[in-house]
């Protein structure tokens, strides 16, 4: 099991902020097409992936980055702080 | 070092010289202040998300990054979360080196990462709804510099 969080307009598409999922996914990519797989709202949320980051376990990552041992995954777009 | 996340409001006036007190040695004490622009006289808020647990530490990583490569004697970084109104404070950071070009370096460096490094995004909010803040290419160039 692994715990997905979104964040800003990604967590506003998917309707959700967080939720925990069962994936045999190897990479962040391959967890990613699972969800672009599971509903329109997925597919919306996560159909350019230029303008999303993503973090795993708290620290950013790259998208052919491997998941195992990963406990939680952050979807987000570029973040506008300061 | 202090690293605050927080939806609170802050008094920059008081941070600056408790900050300035706390700086045993420095010659040197510089301190930025962000506030809520409202370029267009219609913004009602500021909604600022954050994810709490990454906020705290990529802002503690990126400032131990300036400590270090400035020989900082302090560094305070503050940021605010939730929905502000224009012209309040969302943010300051403060810097205390030997001389001031420690000092502002680390200062502007902390600001281009705080930007682009740090999970944070607005939404502004209008009358007519609300919108994110698409981040700037200018601001991710801006790393390039350090």
């Amino acid at each position: 099991m692994i715990d997905l969080l979104y964040f800003a307009w990604v967590r506003e598409r998917i309707g959700l902020p967080r939720e925990r999922v069962e994936t045999g996914a190897a990479t962040v990519a391959e967890l990613v097409e699972e969800l672009r797989a599971r509903e329109e709202r997925y597919a919306l949320a996560f159909a350019d992936l230029s303008s999303l980051r993503v973090a795993l376990d708290q620290e950013l990552a790259e998208f052919d980055a491997p998941l195992a041992g990963v406990r939680e995954v952050a979807f987000f777009p570029p973040m506008t702080g300061g | 070092m202090r690293v605050l996340v927080q939806a609170a409001p802050f008094d920059f006036g008081a941070e600056a010289q408790a900050f300035a007190d706390g700086a045993a040695g420095a010659g040197a004490i510089v301190t930025f202040t962000g506030l809520v622009r409202d370029l267009s006289g219609a913004l009602t808020a500021m909604e600022i998300e954050h994810y709490p647990g990454m906020t705290e530490r990529a802002i503690a990583a990126i400032a131990e990054e300036a400590r270090q490569r400035w020989h900082l004697i302090d560094a305070l970084a503050i940021h605010r979360h939730g929905r502000l109104r224009p012209a309040e404070p969302i943010m300051m950071v403060a810097t205390a080196a030997v001389h001031r070009a420690e000092a502002f370096a680390a200062a502007e460096f902390l600001m281009d990462y705080l930007k682009s490094r740090a999970p944070f995004w607005k939404k502004e909010v209008t009358a007519q709804g609300a919108d994110w803040v698409a981040a700037r290419d200018a601001d991710e160039a801006a790393l390039g510099r350090w």
